[in-house]
């Protein structure tokens, strides 16, 4: 177990451009799920292959364990790292691919069986020992790259995107599988998604970063309700949050907040009028789409986000009375993109 | 990298490549500098000593009718091979595109010239054009196209011996062209011919509007290594006719060899090998050029 | 209706006729060196007799006579000696030069890269005039080890080249993975990339072994002693006793060295199509 923490880390590819990754602090607790959000470009890659040391930092420290390793090569890191193709070695078996590393770190030959076997009870996946990763189907194989990770018990899980080649159905499973897995094994886990949904439902906590910089570090309730920024606001959340500005400030809220107005508590909420263009019925719930009809922000495309289960009838012209809670409106400046409120 | 591993791979990568770059280098760049300096001095096989002799080799060289024809030999044998070669690969080709019973063993057998041993593959035409026993000579004595005793001599005569060597040439390099004819071709996705045929284009505007334009690249690789190959060639000339009769044969590397192994003038023959350069140079410069563009796409 | 089936098979006689006239001329070569092998010197050497008929019984003379009493099997052994040398020399000097072009040496090693393969397309004739001069100063005159010298000159550019292509193929988070699993970057290649490049190898290993077979003009250049030669030049010089070609022994030698070889050229020339491309295929 370890914690791992970066100092002001940058990055920068190519002299004199903006770098991958820029002046990221952060820290990880005990034994976190620390999931690593963000579009294509974000960076978030890059910092992890710093910390596993597959990337020379340009600047800026990475301590693992409270050591500083800086120097160290990726192997002499105590890590362990599950790749986006999984880079299961195509020509061992499955019992080799999970006994590599401690082939590869010279761990006592006579401990070998006795780790793999424990390594593969625990991901399920005994009987497949004998085959080679191309007879493997995507789940099994992300298994056995799961299997290799922990075999030799390493101090950080680090995992980049490990789920991104599964299909949607199997990804889901595969998702609360390795959250329990995690939450079982307790080593502190950094995660690499461009997935929100992924992020949400894992993370102990969410990074979310863009452009290399970090925009907000929080609890999964706490990046979605109370983003820091224009940026997380919108990334986060499908329909993304409503942004409306106005007089220098941005004000947002989401489309589940902004509803027909008698489904709102009348007392602290603020009236507003949606011209109403088109729907999607979407099965479980109904995305609508207008633009406020009067007011400062008249004129602003609006989403609106309703349980399917809602009886309301819309025609394409007309408009109608909605209304969000005055606690859900979230003021941004207009200027910097940063919260005010 | 972390800062160490990055040290290591500083010094890790030229180890691993300085060696062969070295040896290469020792190999091939050192004798292609000598081959410079000999064709500017007197050197001959036996005496050790080197006096610069300024262009005095190249003086004679282009002075003697034997060069002439020698560098006309090498541009007719590689200019005419070489159109012989496109036309039957890209022909033989189209044939072995489809996949058919036997490909296997059908493509092995057109193989051979290619992938048997030069010297033998050219021996065995050596008997096949024999000037007594040839099988050619008695199959058109058979048709009556000859009279017994007053056949062609194929190796003895000037035109027929220099056919004779173009015939080979094609016969060896129809195969490797063929191979990289079809390595272009299916490398043109599948999509695009069946939505030309859709567009209403029939197997010849597909083929001259679709297929050849999309191998340019790969067609000019098959020639600038047609090129090479041939007009560096001397294997098949110097067991065929050893250059002659009468020196008809005769071509730049095989007169090289003739001055300056046979005849033991080392500086005449580095001068005489020295023209093929220029050739090597412009196929260097568009291969570059064809591997840029395909790097660029 | 009708018309379409006619033209279907017009097609197909077209098809079946260009791939035989092709077969028959390219092959024939080595069906004529089948037939003379056997033939007896009467048979062979009699201008009314059908040439594509065995006349008289066939013999085994030219090959008793090819084994028994000319340098044939010695000649065979050279070669096979010589190739083995050159494919181990090829392969610790090309193998890794092709990893560190390939993977550590970034925009430049593939720009070096192409100028190795460039130094490819440098023939023997333009090189032999001073490679003897070389060969004679290093005191290898006559001998098997002058060729076992030069050849690595022309197997290791290509075969970088053709290694390169393979390493890039190799997904760059095996390497990765090996390295975070506890290997160093040499080791990483050591003890991933060779094993799983078994393949690229054993193509470099054939292309090696295969030219050596082949080429001609060193070996006619660097060495005269009979008993010293490769194969290729001894059958097509040594075998001629002055004036006289001994046919059928001629024949059986070329046939007899030249099949194996074609054979697994064969088997690995799509591998080196693929190098010869220069990547204008993908």
């Amino acid at each position: 177990m370890a914690v791992v923490e970066t100092r002001n880390l940058t990055k920068v590819f190519k002299q004199g451009e903006l770098g991958a990754v820029n002046d990221v602090s952060l820290a990880t607790e005990e034994g976190e799920f620390l999931v690593f959000l963000g579009p294509s470009g974000s960076g978030k890659t890059t910092l992890l292959r710093m910390i596993a040391g597959l990337e020379t930092p340009t600047s800026g420290e990475i301590l693992i364990g409270g050591q500083l390793v800086n120097h160290l090569s990726p192997r002499e890191r105590r890590i362990a790292m599950v790749f986006q193709s999984y880079a299961l070695y195509p020509h061992l078996t499955v019992y080799k691919n999970i006994a590599f590393p401690l082939k590869a770190q010279n761990v006592p030959k006579d401990q070998h069986d006795t780790k793999v076997q424990w390594a593969a009870g625990l991901l399920g996946i005994g009987r497949l020992l004998e085959r080679k990763p191309r007879e493997l189907s995507g789940g099994e194989r992300q298994r056995v790259a799961l299997a290799r990770a922990i075999v030799r018990e390493p101090a950080v899980f680090l995992l980049d995107e490990p789920l991104s080649n599964l299909d949607a159905k199997l990804r889901a499973s595969a998702r609360e599988e390795l959250e329990q897995f995690q939450a079982r094994v307790g080593t502190t886990t950094i995660y690499v998604t461009h997935d929100q949904v992924e992020a949400m439902a894992m993370g102990d906590r969410v990074v979310v970063m863009d452009k290399g910089r970090v925009r907000q570090i929080g609890t999964p309730a706490e990046v979605y309700d109370e983003p820091a920024d224009t940026f997380v606001a919108t990334f986060l959340g499908s329909p993304p949050m409503n942004l409306v500005s106005a007089g220098g400030t941005i004000t947002g809220f989401r489309p589940e907040h902004f509803l027909p107005a008698l489904a709102v508590a009348i007392p602290d909420s603020v009236p507003m009028r949606l011209a109403f263009s088109h729907e999607e019925y979407l099965g479980a719930e109904r995305i609508l789409y207008g633009a406020l009809a009067d007011g400062p922000h008249a004129g602003a495309k609006v989403v609106s986000r309703i349980a399917s289960t809602h009886a309301g009838v819309f025609a394409k012209d007309r408009t109608y009375d909605f209304a969000v809670e005055k606690r859900h409106l979230k003021l941004f400046d207009e200027a910097t993109g940063i919260r005010r409120r | 990298m972390s800062a160490g591993a990055k040290r290591e791979e500083r010094w890790l990568a030229p180890a691993m490549f300085l060696p062969a770059v070295l040896y290469i280098l020792a190999l091939v760049g050192i004798p292609l500098v000598l081959a410079v300096l000999y064709a500017f001095s007197d050197a001959r096989i036996g005496s050790a000593g080197l006096h610069f002799v300024g262009l005095e080799n190249f003086r004679s060289i282009l002075q003697s009718p034997g060069f002439h024809k020698a560098i006309r030999n090498s541009i007719v044998f590689t200019l005419s091979a070489q159109v012989i070669v496109i036309v039957c690969s890209n022909i033989l080709a189209t044939a072995l595109e489809e996949p058919f019973r036997g490909r296997g063993l059908v493509r092995f057998l057109i193989l051979l010239p290619w992938v048997a041993p030069v010297s033998l593959g050219t021996i065995g035409w050596k008997w096949i054009l024999d000037s007594i026993y040839s099988v050619i000579t008695w199959v058109l004595v058979a048709l009556h196209v000859y009279k017994p005793y007053s056949t062609p001599m194929w190796l003895g005569e000037p035109h027929l011996a220099m056919a004779s060597v173009v015939l080979v040439h094609c016969w060896r390099l129809i195969p490797f062209s063929t191979v990289i004819m079809l390595a272009g071709r299916s490398a043109i996705p599948k999509e695009i011919p069946e939505a030309a045929a859709i567009d209403g284009a029939g197997f010849w505007r597909t083929l001259f509007q679709i297929k050849i334009p999309m191998m340019t690249p790969i067609l000019s690789v098959a020639v600038l290594f047609g090129i090479i190959f041939t007009f560096t060639d001397m294997t098949v000339v110097y067991i065929l006719t050893a250059g002659g009769p009468f020196d008809s044969t005769q071509t730049l590397p095989s007169l090289a060899f003739a001055t300056g192994i046979a005849g033991s003038d080392l500086a005449a023959g580095a001068a005489i090998s020295l023209f093929l350069v220029p050739v090597l140079v412009a196929v260097a410069y568009l291969m570059l050029r064809v591997a840029h563009r395909s790097e660029v796409a | 209706m009708e018309r379409g089936g006619l033209r279907r098979i017009g097609a197909r006689a077209l098809h079946v006729s260009v791939l035989g006239f092709f077969v028959v001329a390219l092959g024939f070569p080595f069906f004529w060196m089948l037939i003379a092998a056997f033939k007896q010197n009467i048979d062979l050497y009699t201008v009314e007799n059908n040439p594509f008929l065995f006349n008289l019984p066939p013999t085994f003379e030219h090959i008793r006579f090819l084994f028994a009493e000319t340098r044939f099997l010695r000649w065979l052994g050279n070669t096979a000696l010589v190739g083995v040398l050159v494919v181990a020399i090829t392969l610790v000097l090309a193998v890794p030069a092709a990893y560190a072009l390939a993977r550590l040496a970034g925009r430049w090693g593939e720009r070096l890269g192409i100028a190795i393969f460039l130094t490819y397309l440098i023939p023997p004739t333009l090189l032999f005039i001073p490679l003897s001069r070389v060969v004679a100063l290093v005191g290898l005159q006559d001998s098997i080890f002058s060729v076992v010298l030069v050849y690595p000159s022309m197997t290791i550019p290509f075969s970088i080249w053709l290694l390169m292509g393979f390493f890039k193929s190799i997904p760059k988070e095996l390497e990765d993975a090996a390295m975070v699993d506890g290997l160093t970057r040499f080791g990483a290649f050591f003890r991933m990339v060779v094993p799983i490049s078994v393949s690229g190898i054993l193509t470099v290993v054939i292309f090696s072994f295969t030219l050596v077979t082949q080429e001609f003009v060193y070996a006619l250049t660097f060495i005269s002693p009979e008993r010293n030669q490769m194969i290729g030049v001894g059958i097509p010089i040594y075998l001629v006793r002055g004036d006289v070609y001994y046919w059928g022994s001629l024949m059986a030698a070329c046939l007899i060295a030249s099949l194996p070889i074609a054979v697994v050229y064969n088997l690995f020339l799509d591998r080196f199509i693929a190098g010869f491309t220069v990547g204008s295929v993908k």
